[in-house]
């Protein structure tokens, strides 16, 4: 919960919150195509398997239009300034992790995604993290997959000791 | 039976050595992540739902309570010390604790808050025994049309009621509903929203959708934002009371229990709304309204004692209904279903050993916590010195495991990160993220009793207005939405979005 800044200087569209009434309605609009698209069975009862996807796109339409409201009028509160680059490598961590994972196994994957999220955060270098983070996600993977039974994939390092 | 006997019953089970250590582990991960910033008891307790898969029902499901009370103490020891409340619920506590603890009276603060939680947890979670089986009665009369009415309040509390914004808090609902449309329709067989993707077919896992918008959320919008600096104040002098302390703590304890319990009791959203209120109630009556601002130790007693009290509060609809007003709540919710469980009425009479067990349980974490917060408090408060990237490539480690865990797929992570980019976007346009988890579980429940009421009336939707429990059910989610509104639009939302907290 952040304070909202009392802001009556000037009122001007907001073009993100803008952005977000449009995908709103798009969101709303693949509702509606996915589920006419679907059809199926046509049921008997009034209220079937397409009334619930009907009323959230509706609703969502409605949304979008609010939201398009309130954007015009400058509703949204303030945002605070965003720094890209932190973002861009828990990211990038992640999708090397998801790439990663099924090949060079649960270790090294996330050893992977360890050291980039050290990175937005400030901490380095990455040859000293990436091992760090590797040998902890290791000892993690002993613990769970062996000491739980929880099925996590391996690679390389996991074959080497078990 | 009586309500003593049931309970006394549910002690035996709580008491098995096994169900202790799931209980001790439950406070002890939970006084943990509520010390953490950055992670909670909703992202933990769904985190545990691939590990517990395998395990005991009752005990999981003690572990998970245990979870839910220990954040609710450890959430204290954060705003004390840091500042930077732990969960959302501990915004109050900032208010005067760390004030206190400013002025070097961080341990009688640290103090007050543990033993106040004791006092509500221990009264709360009594009052939770003696109202179940009145709710069950009462419930036992319910169809389907009153639960779907139910459901429909408790969407519109969770998102709309307070908060800063109705649109805001009505779109994460939304999102949250259309996440719990995608998959099987259970009732006729149906893809529905699966775009021809089997991986889509079971619909979106509990745990993927908490880890995603609670922890990389979280971690990409504190990274994006390079969080303020807060510096952790030592704890100076004693934690012991002094005999003023405790004079000034007793009354503010019972006053937060008796304004927290009932608030947590209704279907109307988390435990912050009662600890603003017993802070306001105890700024009226306080004999030193000069201290108010400066670290009054009645700012920390009464809002703390109504934040464990409303977490007692929020099982009752939890139990009795299988209604969950908060994400945590929610995802136990979650936690049940795993089981094959469902929590209603029915619970009570198929299955009074675990629900008895899991309050009497409840009693027992209780005390534990109590242990673990008043002389142990160092070793929490030494977590607070973990840096900021280790503990957040920490966090992003342990969650990914929750879904590797659940479905080791490429698939699931790329829904991971996809999710979590949406949990950025909802922190840095200042949409709430509880509405979206209490959707995506609530939601398939709210349409399959919808068609269900339907069913019966033949097609006749008139059916779901039927009796006045029902009728007077739907007023009172529809003023949920106009009331705060009308208020808005009358220039008073500032007592709204005061009222209105973040997740858990």
């Amino acid at each position: 919960m952040s304070e909202t800044p009392a802001k009556q200087t000037t009122r001007r569209p907001d073009w993100a919150a803008l952005a977000i009434a449009v995908i709103l309605a798009v969101v709303a609009a693949v509702v509606v195509w996915s589920t006419a698209r679907q059809g199926g069975a046509a049921s008997y009862a009034r209220i079937g398997p397409t009334t619930f996807p009907y009323v959230i796109a509706g609703a969502f339409f409605i949304l979008a239009i609010w939201t398009a409201f309130e954007a015009w009028r400058g509703d949204f509160p303030e945002r605070e300034r965003q720094e890209i680059s932190p973002i861009l490598w828990i990211v990038g961590g992640l999708a090397a992790q998801m790439l990663l994972l099924k090949t060079a196994g649960f270790s090294i994957a996330t050893g992977l995604l360890f050291a980039a999220t050290a990175r937005a955060f400030g901490r380095g270098p990455l040859w000293k993290t990436i091992p760090l983070g590797t040998v902890l996600a290791y000892i993690v993977w002993v613990i769970f997959a062996r000491g739980l039974s929880l099925s996590l994939p391996t690679g390389p390092l996991e074959h080497l000791l078990f | 039976m009586t309500t003593f006997e049931l309970l006394a019953h549910g002690l035996v089970v709580a008491l098995q050595p096994m169900n202790l250590l799931y209980a001790l582990i439950g406070v002890t991960l939970g006084t943990a992540v509520g010390v953490l910033p950055g992670i909670g008891p909703a992202l933990t307790v769904a985190l545990l739902l691939p590990v517990t898969y395998k395990l005991d029902p009752a005990g999981s499901l003690i572990m998970f309570a245990g979870i839910y009370y220990g954040g609710m103490y450890g959430g204290s020891t954060t705003s004390i010390l840091l500042n930077t409340p732990g969960e959302s619920s501990s915004i109050v506590t900032a208010l005067e604790g760390n004030k206190m603890a400013r002025a070097g009276r961080g341990g009688p603060a640290l103090a007050t808050a543990a033993i106040g939680s004791f006092v509500a947890g221990l009264l709360a979670t009594i009052g939770l025994a003696f109202v179940a089986p009145t709710v069950v009665k009462l419930a036992l009369s319910f169809g389907p049309a009153e639960y779907f009415a139910l459901m429909v309040l408790a969407f519109m509390t969770v998102s709309a009621a307070f908060g800063e914004s109705t649109l805001r808090g009505l779109t994460s609902l939304f999102i949250g509903l259309l996440l719990g449309l995608i998959g099987i329709d259970l009732q006729t067989g149906q893809a529905r929203l699966a775009f021809g993707i089997p991986d889509l077919l079971d619909g979106v896992e509990v745990t993927t959708l908490a880890v995603a918008l609670f922890a990389i959320g979280e971690a990409l919008s504190v990274a994006a934002t390079k969080g303020g600096d807060s510096t952790i104040q030592a704890i100076k002098g004693s934690v012991w009371m002094t005999r003023e302390d405790w004079r000034r703590s007793w009354k503010p304890w019972l006053r937060g229990t008796a304004i927290g319990f009932p608030i947590g009791a209704m279907p109307a959203g988390g435990a912050e709304i009662g600890t603003f209120l017993s802070y306001s109630v105890e700024k009226q009556l306080t004999t030193k309204p000069e201290e108010f601002g400066n670290g009054a130790i009645e700012g920390v007693a009464g809002p703390e004692a109504a934040n464990n009290a409303s977490a007692a509060g929020t099982l009752v609809p939890l139990l009795t209904l299988g209604l969950p007003t908060t994400a945590t709540a929610a995802i136990m919710l979650a936690g049940f279903q795993q089981f094959g469980l469902q929590p209603g009425p029915l619970l009570f009479t198929s299955n009074p050993q675990l629900v008895w067990g899991l309050i009497a349980s409840l009693l027992v974490a209780n005390l534990m916590l109590l242990v673990l917060n008043l002389p142990l408090i160092g070793l929490w408060v030494k977590l607070l010195t973990i840096p900021t990237p280790w503990l957040y490539a920490g966090i992003l480690m342990f969650a990914t495991l929750g879904t590797i865990g659940a479905n080791p797929s490429t698939f699931e992570l790329g829904l991971l990160l996809a999710f979590g980019l949406l949990g950025y976007g909802l922190r840095r346009f200042h949409y709430p993220i509880a509405p979206v988890v209490v959707g995506l579980i609530l939601g398939p429940l709210a349409e399959q009793q919808l068609r269900r009421a339907v069913a019966i009336s033949q097609g006749d939707p008139s059916a779901l207005f039927h009796s006045w429990i029902a009728v007077v059910l739907w007023l009172l989610a529809a003023a949920a939405v106009l009331v705060p509104l009308y208020l808005r639009w009358r220039g008073k939302d500032k007592i709204l979005s005061q009222l209105g907290g973040d997740e858990d």
